[in-house]
C-alpha cells in the first residue's frame, strides 16, 4: 500500500508544479486523414478503410475542417498560428496503431504559445489564474483495445486483447500547457478549473462535444514537487487518461500526497507514466520513462506542409463565438449575481441550461434555484451532469411559469419534473395525466373547511378567542382532506374569513 | 513466337480496335507465351489467367457494342507486385505478405482497368523494392532473358524481363532510386520514371514515400508514352500528386525531332567507374544526337557524387517507418503466436521471420539514422544534400533542356555476383538516384550492346519537373535513328528462349 | 562516427521489433559499420546554411472536404486478419510496460 502524506502537510513542505496535456477529439464528420465517419458507438470495425486501417499502399489526405478547428482553437487560446508547419511521424509499435506510427506534429505545431484564464474559487473569493499554453497540435487517435481474460478489462494479467479501429484516425488536438506554478494548495482546483474552462471553450467553438465520459476530451496530468518555489523543478510523474473533472482534481491531490510521502521518506520520484483508476482513486505505475523512448520523429513524407495564409486565419478569427469568460461576465451582470453564485453555476455545469431557461421566459433566480437545487440533486442521484438530464430548459421554464401562476405548488412541481424525467411527456401532459393541479375551486375548499370546523369546535373557539396561530391545525386538516392539492395560504385565508376573524389581527 | 506477342502495344491496340484480332486472342497468346517461357525467366509471381481473359472479353464486348475504346484497350500488361489489385495476391516479393489479397485497387490499377488494359498478373521484384537485381525476392530471382545466368536488374526485374521476354508488351514498374530505369537498361527495354507526383502513389506499397514513383515499362518509346498517359494525372487520394495537366508525352514521342534541343552530358556520371562498352555505346548515342541536330554540351553537377550516400540515409529512414506496419496484427504473416508470447514478442518474431536480409539491413540502418543522437548528422545532412542536388539540377537546366548519362555503370552482372556485397550492389543506382532525390523525370532506352559481353546498354535522359515530354522527344528521335542504323529492334538480337 | 557495437544493434533491433539471433546481430554490426562509413560523407557538404529538403516538390495545403466516404465492410476490413474475435482483431496479450 502506497503511503500518502496528508495534503495540508504536503502543501506546507512542498511546492507543486503542474503540466496538463489535454487531447480533444474533434467533432468532424470524417476522420483526420480519410473519409470514414466518426460517429461514437458504431459496431466494431465498421468505420474503417484502407487508410485508417493502415493497409499497405494506402495514403492519408488531411481533413480541411480539422485544420480549421485547430486554428480556431489556437486563436481562442491567444496562440500564434504557424505560417508553415508539417506533420511528423511518431514511430512506436502498438497494436492499436494501424501503421505503427502516429501522424502527429513535432517541432512545428500549428499553434504556439498563448494562455487561458481560469477562475478558481478560494476562501477569499474567486481567484483568476492565467495558465500559459505551450502549444496545440494536430494528430490522429488510436483504435480501442479491450483486454480479455484475467481481471476483466484490466491490461494486467489479460490473456489477449481485441482491437476495434473505428476510433483510429479520428482527429485530435493536443493542447499542452507550460509548467503551471505558484498555485500552492490550489493546485487540484486549478487543474480542474483549467480542464473545465478548456472544455467549455471547445464546446463554445463547436469543434467538439468534449464529453469526458465518452473520451472525447482526455487529460494527462504531469505533476512534480519541489521543496520551495525557487528550487529547480522536481522529477514529474505523468498520469494518463484522467477522464472526469472530479478525477482531475483527485489525481492531482493523490500524486501530491504520494510524491510528498516518497520525498519526505528520502525516496526519489521516478519519471514514469502512471495509470489513473477512477474506481479506487489511485494511480499505479506503468511504463517507466527512465530510458526515454526514441520516437524517431521525422517529417511525414505522405503529407505536404500546411501553410495557412494570414487571410484564411483572419477569416477564421471572424468565426469565433463569444468566448466563455466573456459570456460569464455578461450573464453575471445581466442576472446580478455574485462571483460565488456564478462559480456555483459554472461548477455545476448549469450555466448553459440556466441561460436557456431564462431565454424561455423564466426569472434568472427561479431558473438558478431549479437547476442548482432539485435538478442537481436528481442529477447526482443518477450520476450524470445536470445538463445531461432528459429535461429541456423549455420544460423547466414552463414548470416555473405554472408555479408563478399559482397552478402548481413547489411540491407538485417536483412531481411534474419527476414525470418529465420519467418520459411521461411535457410538463402540461404530466400535469394532466397525473391530475396534478392546485385545487382553486373555492366551493370545494369551503366544503372541506366547513367539515373541519364542524369536527373541531374547541380549536375554532381558541381561534375566535384570538389564538390565530391555532388555525394551523385546521389548515393542516384541510390540506389532508384535499390530499395536499390545495394552496395552504389560500386555505388559511378562507378559513379565517369563515370564522369571521379579522385578517389584520 | 507469334506476331501477336512481338507486336507493339500501339499496333495491338489498333488491331483490336479495328477488329483484326480480338482482345481474347491477344490475351491468350500472351498467357501461352508465359506458360512457355516463364518457368525459365520467372518474371511473374502470380498469373491472373481468369481475370485477364475476363477483362479481354469485356473489351471485345464493348467493341461489339460499338462503344468507344481507350488507346490501349485490349493490350496486355504485367503489374509489378508492389501495386494493389483488388482480390489479387500482392506480396511485394516478401514472405511477410504471403497470401495477402488487397481489398482495394491502387489508382494506377484502377486507371488501367478503366482504359481496358488487360492485366496478366503480378511481377517479381526485390523484397519491398529494395535491390538492383531482383535477387532479394523471397520467391526466387528473375532471370535476364538475354542471359538466364544474369540479373534482370531491380527492383523491377520482373516487369522488365516480362517485357523483354515478350510475355507482355507493357508493364508497370516503380522507381525509388532506379528500379524502372536500371532494369530497362540491362534488359534492352524502355523504362520511364515520371516526375514525382505525376503518377498517383495510392495503392503503391511505400518503400520511401518521398522517392517512390510508378511508371511505364515497354519495348518502344511510343508504347511507354501511351501507357504513361493512361496512368498519369492528378489523384485526390494522394496528397503529393500534382494537380496539373499531364505533359504531352505521346505527341512528343511521335515528334522525333531534337533539332535545336540543348542536351547536357553530366560530367559526374561518366568515365571512371563505367564499363568501357557502356561508355562507348553511350558516347556513340550522344554523337548520334548531335548528328540529329541537337546541341550537346558537358555540364557539371558537383553534388551528384554525394547522391548515393544521401539516398542510403533517406531511403532506409523512410523505409524503417513505412515497413513498421508489417507486424502480424492485421494482415499477412503472424509467427510465434503460441499463446505464451506477448504482443511485442510476436511482432518481433513475425518481422524477423517475414523480412529478408536486405529489408532487415535497411530497417536497422534507417532506425539508426533517425534515432535521437544521430538524426542531424545522418538524416539531417542527407536532406541538405538533397537540397544541393536539386540546386544542381536547377542550374543545369538553365543551360540545357535535358541531361543525359549512362543509365547504369555496367551491363547485367551474374546472379549472386554482388549478393554479399551491399555497397557494390548499391553502386548500380549511382546514375539514377539523383533524379529521385530531386523529383525530376528520367527515361532509360537501349542504345546497343556492349562489345565485350554483348549485353544491352541503356542511356538515361533527365528533364525538369513536369517536362516529361522532353524525355519522349529525345527518346523517340534517338530510337528511330538507332533503328535505322541497326535495321531491326535490338531485342531481336536476344537469344530465343 | 561508427563503429557500432552488437549491443547497439540489439537496441536498434528492439526498437524495430526484430528478434535476431546473435550471429545475425554481429553480421549487421559489421555491415552497418561499412555502410555508415561510406554514407557519412554527406556531412562533408552539409553546411549549416543549407536548408533541408523533406519533400521533392514545394506543394502546400492539400486538403480534403469533410465529407463521408463509404467505409469497407467489416468482413473486408477483417478479411486478412491472422486472428479475429467478434468483429475485432485478436492480438496477443499486451504487457503493461508497453501501454
Ligand atoms: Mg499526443
Ligand atoms: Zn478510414
Amino acid at each position: 500500500m502506497t503511503d500518502l502524506m496528508p495534503f495540508d502537510e504536503a502543501m506546507d513542505r512542498f511546492d507543486p508544479v503542474l503540466g496538463l496535456e489535454v487531447h480533444v477529439e474533434l467533432g468532424t464528420a470524417t476522420k483526420m486523414f480519410c473519409g470514414c465517419p466518426t460517429a461514437f458507438g458504431a459496431a466494431p470495425n465498421t468505420q474503417t478503410c484502407p487508410t485508417c486501417l493502415g493497409l499497405p499502399g494506402s495514403l492519408p489526405v488531411v481533413n480541411r475542417v480539422a485544420v480549421e478547428s485547430a486554428i480556431r482553437i489556437g486563436l481562442a487560446l491567444n496562440s500564434e498560428i504557424a505560417e508553415w508547419c508539417r506533420f511528423a511521424r511518431k514511430n512506436y509499435f502498438y497494436p492499436d496503431m494501424p501503421k505503427d506510427y502516429q501522424i502527429s506534429q513535432y517541432d512545428e505545431p500549428i499553434a504556439v504559445g498563448g494562455w487561458l484564464d481560469v477562475d478558481v474559487p478560494t476562501d477569499e473569493g474567486v481567484r483568476t489564474f492565467r495558465v500559459q499554453i505551450e502549444r496545440a497540435h494536430m494528430e490522429e487517435d488510436t483504435g480501442k483495445t479491450s483486454h480479455q481474460g484475467g481481471e476483466t478489462g484490466r491490461i494486467q494479467g489479460a490473456d489477449y486483447s481485441l482491437v476495434d479501429y473505428n476510433r483510429a484516425g479520428i482527429p485530435l488536438i493536443e493542447i499542452v500547457t507550460k509548467p503551471i506554478e505558484g498555485m500552492g494548495a490550489l493546485a487540484p482546483a486549478v487543474a480542474k478549473a483549467y480542464v473545465a474552462e478548456l472544455r467549455s471553450l471547445v464546446q463554445a467553438l463547436g469543434v467538439s462535444d468534449a464529453h469526458m465520459h465518452q473520451g472525447s476530451l482526455r487529460c494527462d496530468v504531469n505533476l512534480s514537487l519541489r521543496p520551495s518555489p525557487d528550487a529547480p523543478l522536481g522529477t514529474r510523474s505523468e498520469t494518463k487518461n484522467v477522464n472526469s473533472l472530479r478525477s482531475v482534481e483527485r489525481a492531482v491531490r493523490y500524486e501530491v500526497q504520494r510524491q510528498a510521502a516518497l520525498l519526505a521518506a528520502g525516496g526519489r520520484v521516478v519519471q514514469e507514466t502512471r495509470h489513473w483508476h477512477e474506481d479506487t482513486g489511485l494511480t499505479t505505475p506503468g511504463r517507466s520513462k527512465e530510458q526515454a523512448e526514441d520516437y524517431r520523429y521525422f517529417p511525414e513524407p505522405d503529407l505536404v506542409p500546411v501553410a495557412p495564409s494570414r487571410q484564411w486565419v483572419e477569416e477564421l478569427r471572424g468565426t469565433l463565438p463569444e468566448l466563455p469568460s466573456v459570456r460569464r461576465q455578461r450573464l453575471q451582470a445581466e442576472w446580478g449575481i455574485s462571483d460565488f453564485e456564478l462559480q456555483n453555476l459554472v461548477n455545476a455545469g448549469a450555466l448553459g441550461v440556466v441561460e436557456a431557461t431564462v431565454a424561455d421566459g423564466a426569472s434568472p433566480a427561479a431558473a438558478r434555484n431549479w437547476w442548482l437545487g432539485e435538478l442537481s440533486r436528481l442529477a447526482n442521484e443518477r450520476g450524470v451532469e445536470v445538463a445531461e438530464l432528459p429535461i429541456f430548459p423549455a420544460d423547466v421554464a414552463r414548470i416555473i411559469a405554472l408555479v408563478d401562476g399559482g397552478r402548481l405548488t413547489d411540491k407538485l412541481a417536483r412531481q411534474v419534473v419527476a414525470g418529465v424525467l420519467a418520459g411521461e411527456g411535457s410538463p402540461d401532459e404530466v400535469v394532466a395525466a397525473r391530475g396534478l393541479r392546485v385545487v382553486s375551486d373555492d366551493s370545494a375548499l369551503l366544503e372541506a373547511i366547513d367539515a373541519v370546523v364542524a369536527a373541531d369546535p374547541d380549536v375554532v373557539e381558541k381561534i375566535r378567542g384570538g389564538k390565530v396561530q391555532a388555525a394551523g391545525v385546521l389548515v393542516g386538516a384541510v390540506m389532508k382532506a384535499t390530499r395536499g392539492q390545495a394552496d395552504a395560504a389560500k386555505v388559511r385565508t378562507l378559513l379565517l374569513e369563515r370564522l369571521g376573524v379579522d385578517l389584520s389581527g | 513466337m507469334t506476331d501477336l506477342v512481338t507486336a507493339t502495344a500501339a499496333d495491338t491496340a489498333a488491331a483490336v480496335a479495328s477488329g483484326v484480332v480480338s482482345a481474347v486472342e491477344v490475351a491468350q497468346a500472351h498467357l501461352d507465351r508465359i506458360t512457355a517461357v516463364d518457368p525459365a525467366v520467372h518474371a511473374f509471381l502470380h498469373v491472373d489467367t481468369e481475370g485477364a481473359l475476363q477483362a479481354a472479353r469485356a473489351v471485345d464486348a464493348r467493341r461489339a457494342a460499338g462503344e468507344p475504346l481507350g488507346p490501349l484497350a485490349g493490350v496486355p500488361l504485367a503489374l509489378k507486385d508492389v501495386l494493389t489489385m483488388e482480390g489479387v495476391p500482392t506480396t511485394c516479393g516478401s514472405r511477410i505478405l504471403a497470401g495477402w489479397r488487397p481489398a482495394y485497387d491502387a489508382t494506377v490499377t484502377l486507371r488501367l482497368k478503366q482504359a481496358g488494359v488487360v492485366i496478366l498478373g503480378k511481377t517479381n521484384m526485390d523484397e519491398f523494392a529494395m535491390g538492383s537485381s531482383t535477387e532479394h525476392s523471397a520467391y526466387g530471382p528473375t532471370h535476364n532473358p538475354w542471359d538466364l545466368d544474369r540479373i534482370p536488374g531491380g527492383s523491377g526485374g520482373g516487369s522488365a524481363a516480362a517485357v523483354a521476354a515478350f510475355e507482355a508488351p507493357l508493364a508497370i514498374g516503380t522507381d525509388t532510386g532506379g528500379s524502372i530505369r536500371q532494369p530497362a537498361a540491362v534488359t534492352g527495354t524502355v523504362g520511364v520514371k515520371p516526375t514525382y507526383g505525376g503518377v498517383s502513389r495510392y495503392g503503391l506499397v511505400a518503400l520511401a514515400s518521398s522517392l517512390d514513383q510508378a511508371g511505364p515499362c515497354a519495348r518502344t518509346v511510343l508504347d511507354a508514352a501511351l501507357l504513361h498517359e493512361v496512368i498519369a494525372g492528378h489523384d485526390p487520394y494522394d496528397s503529393t500528386s500534382i494537380d496539373a495537366p499531364v505533359p504531352p508525352v505521346v505527341e512528343a514521342a511521335r515528334s522525333r525531332d531534337v533539332r535545336g534541343l540543348r542536351i547536357g552530358v553530366v560530367h559526374e556520371l561518366t568515365g571512371e567507374g563505367y564499363q568501357p562498352g557502356v561508355q562507348q555505346r553511350f558516347d556513340e548515342a550522344v554523337q548520334l544526337l548531335t548528328e540529329l541536330g541537337a546541341e550537346v554540351v558537358e555540364v557539371s553537377c558537383p553534388h551528384f557524387p554525394y547522391a548515393l550516400a544521401a539516398y542510403y540515409l533517406i531511403l532506409p529512414s523512410e523505409a524503417s517507418s513505412n515497413l513498421a506496419k508489417f507486424d502480424g496484427m492485421r494482415y499477412g504473416l503472424r509467427a510465434g503466436d503460441d499463446g505464451s508470447r506477448s504482443v511485442e514478442e510476436v511482432m518481433s518474431v513475425t518481422r524477423a521471420a517475414g523480412f529478408g536480409d536486405e529489408a532487415i539491413r535497411r530497417i536497422i540502418l534507417g532506425t539508426y539514422a533517425l534515432s535521437a543522437g544521430y538524426y542531424d548528422a545522418y538524416y539531417g545532412s542527407a536532406q541538405k544534400v538533397r537540397t544541393l542536388i536539386t540546386r544542381d539540377f536547377a542550374a543545369a537546366f538553365e543551360q540545357v533542356d535535358v541531361l543525359v548519362s549512362p543509365t547504369a555503370p555496367t551491363t547485367a552482372f551474374r546472379l549472386g555476383e554482388k549478393l554479399d556485397d551491399p555497397l557494390a550492389m548499391y553502386l548500380n543506382d549511382i546514375a539514377t538516384i539523383p533524379a529521385n532525390l530531386a523529383g525530376v523525370p528520367g527515361m532509360s532506352l537501349p542504345v546497343g550492346l556492349a562489345p565485350e559481353d554483348g549485353l544491352p546498354v541503356g542511356l538515361q535522359v533527365m528533364a525538369p519537373v513536369l517536362a516529361d515530354d522532353r524525355l519522349y522527344r529525345v527518346g523517340g528521335a534517338l530510337e528511330a535513328a538507332l533503328l535505322d542504323r541497326w535495321g531491326r529492334p535490338l531485342l531481336e538480337e536476344a537469344p530465343q528462349l | 562516427m561508427p563503429s557500432i557495437s552488437r549491443a547497439e544493434v540489439e537496441h536498434l533491433a528492439r526498437l524495430a521489433r526484430l528478434e535476431l539471433d546473435v550471429p545475425h546481430l554481429d553480421r549487421l554490426a559489421v555491415q552497418l559499420d561499412v555502410i555508415l562509413e561510406s554514407v557519412a560523407k554527406v556531412s562533408e557538404v552539409a553546411a549549416a546554411d543549407v536548408p533541408l529538403t523533406s519533400h521533392p516538390l514545394p506543394l502546400t495545403n492539400v486538403f480534403r472536404d469533410d465529407v463521408v466516404r463509404p467505409s469497407l465492410l467489416p468482413e473486408q476490413a477483417l478479411s486478412a486478419a491472422p486472428a479475429v474475435e467478434d468483429g475485432r482483431f485478436r492480438v496477443p496479450r499486451i504487457l503493461d510496460e508497453e501501454a
